[in-house]
C-alpha cells in the first residue's frame, strides 16, 4: 500500500526486532473471538486512475452543479478568487495540526488572530472565536451561552430564522433546561416585529433574530435590541448570508450582544453543504463565557511577539463537564479560506460584491414582480434574497424550470412547510444579466 | 549532535494590517451589468453600513500571496514529518483525496439542489455509510456531525432518547448518570453534560484497564444511563474485558458508547459492533486521513445498532432500488428521508461536512479491503516498535502491550528537574512535533505517542534516537531541556500574561512592540 | 517549601481563614497557589451572597487548570478583593496578604474551631503528596 512507507520486508524485520512472531500476534490482547476472521466486505483497492474515473462518473450525476442557479437559503454562490484555494492548499496549512505547540504553529495562530480580527470588524463586536462548525451550530451555542450569562432559561427565537437553524437549536437545548419559544413574523413586512415578541419578560435570556432573515428581509435589529435589553435579555443576531456585512449596518452597531454567522460566502465552495464555517462574536465582558478556541497575543522571554491558544480553561479539555462547550476540532482550514478571501477582497471588494448582489437581486425582483400573477409578498427591504409568490405551485414550476430550461430558479418554500406558491430567489455577483433575463423569460414561458 | 534538522533563514512577517495601504486592492469584479438603482432606494439609509468597513486591510494580491506563504513556513506539518501525537492519528493526507474533493460536480453543488439532480452526491454519502457500517459492525449511520465532539453529543443524545422511549419520562429521570473513565478525553464529559447527564468517574486498575468491580458497584444504583469508553483506551491498551463491560452496563439497564478516536488500531481487525457496543462516533480526520487543517474541518459520523437507528439525526440518506419494466437493470434512487419521528433532530444544517466525506470515501477505496487492514497492522507495529525501543530510557507505567499508541512518563527525567513539558519542547529542536502531553490525566507527566502507519523505519529510528538523546541530556544537562526549544523563531510564550490580559484581535493604531532581535548564536 | 503561617486556620480544600472582629478573611494557601501555577483569573461572588461551610464560592484559574474554591465557614460575603480582577498574580505573590479573596460575616463563629491548625494542615499536605 503506497501510503505505508515501510515495505513488507521492512515490516517483517521490525517484527523480528521486537520479538513479535507475526502481524497477527500484534493483536494478541484482543480476545480471539473478537478478531475478524474474514476480510472486510469493502471493495478491493482502486488505483488512482480508477478512483478518479469513478468519482468523475459519480460527479456527472449532479447536473445541478453546473446549472444557472439562484439558490440561497443558507448556502451562497459567490466567486472565489484563485489564490484562496492555492494558499489553503499549501501543505503547511492544511496538513498542520491544531496549534497546541505555538513555537511551531505560528503560521496557523497568526492567521486565526487575523480571522478573529476580521470577524470583529465585520460584525461590529469586541471579540470573536476561532470558528464553530457552521452558522446553525454557532446559533445553538449562542443560545446556550445566553443561558449561562443571564442564568435565565427562556429564549425567544424569531420564526423568520432559517428553519434548519431552528431545528438545530431545538436539538441542542432539548436537555439543557432551556425553553425555546418562537415569535411570529409579520405576513406583510416579512420581518419580526419588536412589538409582537410574545413572552418577552424578565425570565428571557435572549431574543434571537436573523438578518437578513430566511425570507431575505432586513430586520430592524436596533428596535429588537432595545426591546430585549429593556428586560435584561441579550440580543443574538444570526446572519446566513455573510456578504450582507458589506452593505448593511453591523449587528454590533445595532446593539447585538452575540453575533453568529455562516461564513461560507467568504471564499468557501458550496460542496453540497459542508465543510462551512461558523463565525461567533460577542462583547468583551462575556469573554469567559464564549465557546470555542481563542487565539491571543503573547510574548516570549526575549520580547518577541507571537500568538497562542488562550483562555483555555473555558474549554472541554480542562473544565470537562463544566466547559462552555464540548467543541474541540472546529473549521480551521475553512476559517483560513475566509481569511484569505477577506484580505484579498478588502473592504472595497466586499462592498463592491455586496452592492452588485443587491443591485442584481433588485433588478431580478423588479422584473419578476411585473409578470402577470407574480408578486413579492413581503414589503420589507431585502439584500440579495427575496420571496416570490407565484400564481401556481412553486415546486412544480421550479422543477420544470430546471428540467426544461436548465435553470435552478429558487427554493420552493413548501420544502419547509410554508406556502406552496412561494419560492425564495437568491441573486449574487455571479449571476449575469443574461442569466437573470433567462430566469425571467423562463418563468414567463412556463406560466403562460 | 542533532542531525535531523538545521537552522535556516526564516522570513519575518507582521500582521496583514501592517501591509495595508489605502487604495491597494486585490480583487477583480466584472462591471455591474444591470440598471443601477440609487442605493438609498433599495436599502434605507438607516440600515446601511456607515463605517466603510474601517480597519479591514487593503492589500494587493501579491501582498496576500507573500503574507500567507511566509507565515506558512513557520508551521510544522504532516508533509514535513511525523507527529507522534497520541490520540490524534496524524497520518498522511493524500493529495488524491484533495483532488476528488475539488471535482466541480461536487464542489459546486448547492445543498438544496433537488434530489433528482444530486444523485451523485447522495450516492457518495450512501456508499460511505455502507463502508463505515461494515468497518464498525454497526448498521445505523449518520454523517451529519461535523467533528468528533459533535458525533459524541449526537451519540449520547441518542442514548438519552432511547432510554426516554423505553422507560417513559418519569422513570428515565432516575437514570441521569453517565459513567466515564478517569482516562477519558475532555469532550466526553462535556458531551454528556449537553444531554442532561451528570458524570461519575470509573477508576482504572493498576494495569490501566477499566476496574470491573468499580463498574459493577457504580451500576448497582439503578441510575446509570450509560458508559462512555474508548477502546483501545487512551493508554493505548485494548480493553480485553469489553464484552463483560458491555454486559454489566446492559444488565444494569444502560447503553455503551464508544469514543472511536482510536479506531486506527481496529480497522479490519475487530469491530465495535461485535464487542457489544451500542453507539460510537468516528473521526474521519483521524482514522480516515482527512486533513487536520490547523484545527478542522473534521467530521464525526455517529454509528449505532439497529435498535438505536430510529433516533439518528435527520435527514437520513436512503436508497430505493427498483427494477425497470424489463427487469433487466436496477435503478437506484437516492433520497433524503425525514420520516423518523423518534429522531433526536438535526445536529447541523444540511448533511454534514460533505467535503470530508468525499475524502474519507477516497481513502477507503484507495486502501481497499487489504490496504485497510494493512494500515492498521503497520500503525500498531510502529507504536510497538517505539515502545520496545524507549523502555530503556523512559518509564512505561503499564506492562500491557500497547496497540497503536503508547504512554510513558517523565518519572526518571523529573529526578533531575526536567519534566514532560521540557522533553516535549526539546523534541522540537530535534525536528519533531511533540507527542501528546499531560493526557490522559491519570498518568502523571504523560507522554502519549502515536506514530501511525505513515512513518517509515528511518524516521522512527530518528525519533527513537532523539528521545534517547533527550533522556541523556535530561541527566547530564537538563538546562538544555528547560529552555527548549532553542532553534525556533520564537521561544516559549508567556501564556499567563496572555491569559490575564487577553489581546484577541488587532486594533488600529496599536503600538506593537518591535520584535527585538535575538542574540544570534 | 510552602509557607504555612501559624496564626491561621486551614481547610482540607487548601483555603486559609484569618478572623478579624467576627469577619473571616479567606484565601488559598501557598501550597495551593504553588500547585496551580501562575494564576490568571479569579472568579469571585458578589457582596451579599451567602454560602454554607465548604460550599464552592468561586474558582481560580491558571493557564492549564481551574480549581473550585470552597469557603471553610458559612456566612454572608461582606467584601470581595476587587483588585484581583486586574492583578490575579497577587494570589501567587502574597497568598496570605494581598491575595486575599473574600471576607465573610460569619454565621457561626465557632466553626473555625473545627478547621485545621497550621501544624495539622502541614501534615495533611505532606500526606497528600
Amino acid at each position: 500500500m503506497r501510503y505505508i512507507p515501510n515495505s513488507p520486508d521492512e515490516r517483517a524485520e521490525m517484527l523480528q526486532q521486537i520479538g513479535v512472531g507475526s502481524m497477527e500476534n500484534l493483536f494478541d490482547s484482543i480476545p480471539a473471538d473478537l478478531r475478524l476472521r474474514r476480510e472486510l466486505n469493502v471493495p478491493n483497492a482502486l488505483s488512482e486512475l480508477e478512483l478518479l474515473k469513478k468519482f468523475d462518473v459519480t460527479a456527472a450525476r449532479n447536473p445541478a452543479a453546473n446549472r444557472i442557479s439562484f439558490l440561497g437559503a443558507g448556502a451562497y454562490s459567490h466567486y472565489v478568487p484563485t489564490i484562496v484555494d492555492s494558499l489553503i492548499s499549501r501543505s503547511e496549512f492544511f496538513t498542520a495540526y491544531t496549534p497546541y505547540q505555538p513555537e511551531i504553529s505560528q503560521g496557523t495562530l497568526q492567521a486565526i488572530f487575523e480571522f478573529q480580527t476580521l470577524v470583529c470588524q465585520l460584525t461590529g463586536m469586541d471579540m470573536a472565536n476561532a470558528s464553530m462548525y457552521d452558522g446553525s451550530t454557532a446559533m445553538a451555542e449562542a443560545v446556550l451561552m445566553a443561558e449561562r450569562v443571564t442564568r435565565r432559561s427562556k429564549v425567544i427565537a424569531s420564526s423568520a430564522i432559517h428553519p434548519e437553524y431552528l431545528e438545530v437549536a431545538h436539538t441542542y437545548v432539548q436537555h439543557a433546561g432551556i425553553e425555546l419559544q418562537h415569535s411570529t413574523h409579520s405576513n406583510e413586512t416579512g420581518t419580526t416585529l419588536a412589538d409582537s415578541l410574545a413572552g418577552l419578560d424578565d425570565k428571557t435570556a435572549a431574543v434571537v433574530v436573523q438578518s437578513p432573515n430566511f425570507f431575505g428581509c432586513i430586520e430592524d435589529v436596533q428596535a429588537l435590541a432595545d426591546k430585549a435589553h429593556a428586560v435584561g435579555a441579550l440580543l443574538i443576531v444570526v446572519v446566513t448570508e455573510a456578504m450582507s456585512f458589506g452593505l448593511l449596518k453591523s449587528p454590533g452597531a445595532c446593539g447585538a450582544d452575540i453575533v453568529v454567522a455562516e461564513g461560507q460566502s467568504f471564499g468557501v465552495p458550496l460542496s453540497f453543504g459542508g465543510p462551512y464555517v461558523g463565525l461567533f462574536a460577542t462583547r468583551e465582558k462575556y469573554a469567559r463565557q464564549i465557546p470555542g478556541r481563542l487565539v491571543g497575543e503573547a510574548y516570549d522571554a526575549m520580547g518577541r511577539r507571537g500568538f497562542v491558544l488562550t483562555l483555555a480553561t473555558r474549554e472541554q479539555h480542562i473544565r470537562r463537564e463544566k466547559a462552555t462547550s464540548n467543541i474541540c476540532t472546529n473549521e480551521g482550514l475553512i476559517a483560513l479560506a475566509a481569511t484569505v478571501y477577506l484580505e484579498t477582497m478588502g473592504p472595497r471588494g466586499i462592498e463592491a460584491v455586496a452592492k452588485q448582489c443587491a443591485q442584481k437581486a433588485h433588478y431580478a425582483a423588479r422584473k419578476i414582480s411585473t409578470m402577470d400573477g407574480f408578486s413579492l409578498p413581503f414589503s420589507a427591504p431585502f439584500f440579495n434574497e427575496f420571496v416570490v409568490r407565484a400564481p401556481s405551485e412553486a415546486g412544480a414550476l421550479l422543477a420544470r424550470l430546471a428540467s426544461e430550461k436548465g435553470i435552478d430558479g429558487g427554493i420552493a418554500l413548501s420544502r419547509y412547510d410554508r406556502k406552496p406558491n412561494e419560492f425564495l430567489v437568491c441573486v449574487t455577483e455571479t449571476n449575469t444579466r443574461e442569466q437573470i433575463d433567462e430566469l425571467v423569460s423562463g418563468i414567463e414561458s412556463l406560466s403562460h | 549532535m542533532i542531525t535531523k534538522v538545521t537552522t535556516h533563514i526564516s522570513p519575518n512577517e507582521r500582521l496583514i494590517f501592517d501591509r495595508s495601504q489605502p487604495g491597494r486592492m486585490g480583487f477583480s469584479l466584472p462591471p455591474l451589468d444591470v440598471d443601477e438603482t440609487p442605493l438609498d432606494e433599495i436599502i434605507p439609509l438607516d440600515f446601511q453600513r456607515d463605517d466603510k468597513l474601517a480597519g479591514m486591510p487593503e492589500v494587493t494580491e501579491v501582498d496576500v500571496i507573500r503574507h500567507f506563504t511566509r507565515i506558512s513556513t513557520w508551521n510544522y506539518s504532516i508533509d514535513q514529518g511525523m507527529y507522534p501525537l497520541g490520540s490524534c492519528t496524524m497520518k498522511y493526507n493524500s493529495r488524491l483525496n484533495e483532488k476528488v474533493a475539488r471535482i466541480a460536480g461536487f464542489a459546486n453543488l448547492h445543498p438544496l439542489a433537488s434530489e433528482a439532480e444530486a444523485q451523485g452526491a447522495l450516492e457518495v454519502i450512501y456508499e460511505l455509510q455502507q463502508h463505515l457500517a461494515e468497518i464498525t459492525g454497526l448498521t445505523g449511520i449518520s454523517l451529519q456531525p461535523a467533528a468528533g465532539a459533535h458525533g459524541e453529543m449526537t451519540g449520547i443524545m441518542i442514548i438519552r432518547a432511547f432510554i426516554d422511549a423505553r422507560d417513559g419520562k418519569e422513570k428515565s429521570a432516575q437514570r441521569r448518570t453517565m459513567l466515564i473513565p478517569d482516562s477519558a478525553h475532555g469532550t466526553n464529559p462535556a458531551s454528556a453534560h449537553l444531554s442532561g447527564f451528570t458524570v461519575k468517574t470509573i477508576k482504572s486498575t493498576a494495569a490501566g484497564l477499566t476496574d470491573l468491580n468499580h463498574l459493577r458497584e457504580l451500576c448497582s444504583h439503578g441510575d446509570v444511563a450509560g458508559l462512555m469508553l474508548t477502546n483501545p483506551n487512551t493508554l493505548g491498551l485494548f480493553e480485553k474485558n469489553i464484552r463483560e463491560i458491555c454486559a454489566i452496563v446492559h444488565d444494569a439497564g444502560g447503553l455503551v458508547y464508544m469514543d472511536g478516536a482510536n479506531m486506527n488500531a481496529l480497522v479490519g481487525v475487530a469491530r465495535p459492533g461485535d464487542m457489544g457496543v451500542d453507539v460510537i462516533h468516528l473521526n474521519l480526520h483521524k482514522t480516515f486521513s482527512t486533513p487536520h487543517g490547523g484545527g478542522g474541518p473534521g467530521s464525526g459520523p455517529c454509528c449505532c445498532t439497529k435498535e438505536l437507528e430510529p433516533f439518528l439525526p435527520v435527514p437520513r440518506i436512503v436508497r430505493d432500488d427498483s427494477s425497470t419494466a424489463n427487469s433487466k437493470s436496477q435503478i437506484s434512487n437516492y433520497r433524503l428521508d425525514f420520516n423518523y419521528p423518534k429522531s433526536i433532530g438535526r445536529v447541523k444544517a444540511f448533511y454534514g461536512n460533505y467535503g470530508m466525506m468525499l475524502r474519507a470515501l477516497a481513502y477507503i477505496l484507495t486502501h481497499g479491503r487489504g490496504g485497510l487492514r494493512e494500515a492498521t497492522e503497520a500503525a500498531v507495529l510502529n507504536a510497538r516498535y517505539i515502545a520496545h525501543a524507549l523502555v530503556s530510557d523512559y518509564d512505561k507505567p503499564f506492562d500491557g502491550s500497547p496497540m497503536h499508541e503508547v504512554v510513558f512518563t517523565d518519572k526518571r527525567q523529573a529526578r533531575k528537574g526536567a519534566h514532560t513539558l521540557d522533553i516535549a519542547k526539546r523534541l522540537i529542536d530535534y525536528g519533531f512535533h511533540p507527542m501528546t502531553i499531560y493526557f490522559p490525566l491519570i498518568v502523571s507527566g504523560a507522554m502519549l505517542i502515536e506514530p501511525t502507519e505513515s512513518v517509515g523505519r528511518l524516521e522512527l529510528d530518528q525519533f527513537i534516537e532523539a528521545m534517547r538523546a533527550i533522556a541523556q541530556e535530561a541527566q547530564e544537562n537538563p538546562e538544555l531541556l528547560l529552555n527548549a526549544p532553542h532553534s525556533t523563531r520564537i521561544g516559549r510564550l508567556d501564556e499567563a500574561t496572555a491569559a490575564r490580559k487577553p489581546v484577541l484581535r488587532w486594533k488600529p493604531k496599536e503600538n506593537v512592540a518591535e520584535p527585538r532581535a535575538a542574540a544570534s548564536p | 517549601m510552602a509557607n504555612v503561617p501559624d496564626n491561621l486556620h486551614y481547610s482540607k480544600d487548601h483555603e486559609w481563614v484569618r478572623v478579624e472582629n467576627g469577619v473571616a478573611v479567606i484565601g488559598i494557601t501557598d501550597h495551593a497557589q504553588e500547585q496551580l501555577g501562575d494564576v490568571v483569573y479569579v472568579e469571585l461572588p458578589k457582596p451579599g451572597e451567602s454560602f454554607s461551610a465548604h460550599e464552592s464560592f468561586g474558582s481560580v484559574e491558571s493557564v492549564k487548570a481551574v480549581s473550585e474554591i470552597f469557603t471553610p465557614v458559612s456566612g454572608e460575603i461582606a467584601e470581595v478583593n476587587e483588585s484581583l480582577a486586574d492583578e490575579p498574580e497577587k494570589v501567587n505573590k502574597d497568598p496570605y496578604g494581598d491575595g486575599w479573596m473574600i471576607k465573610v460575616k460569619m454565621g457561626t463563629p465557632g466553626e473555625v474551631d473545627s478547621l485545621l491548625t497550621a501544624a495539622e494542615y502541614e501534615d495533611f499536605t505532606k500526606a497528600e503528596e
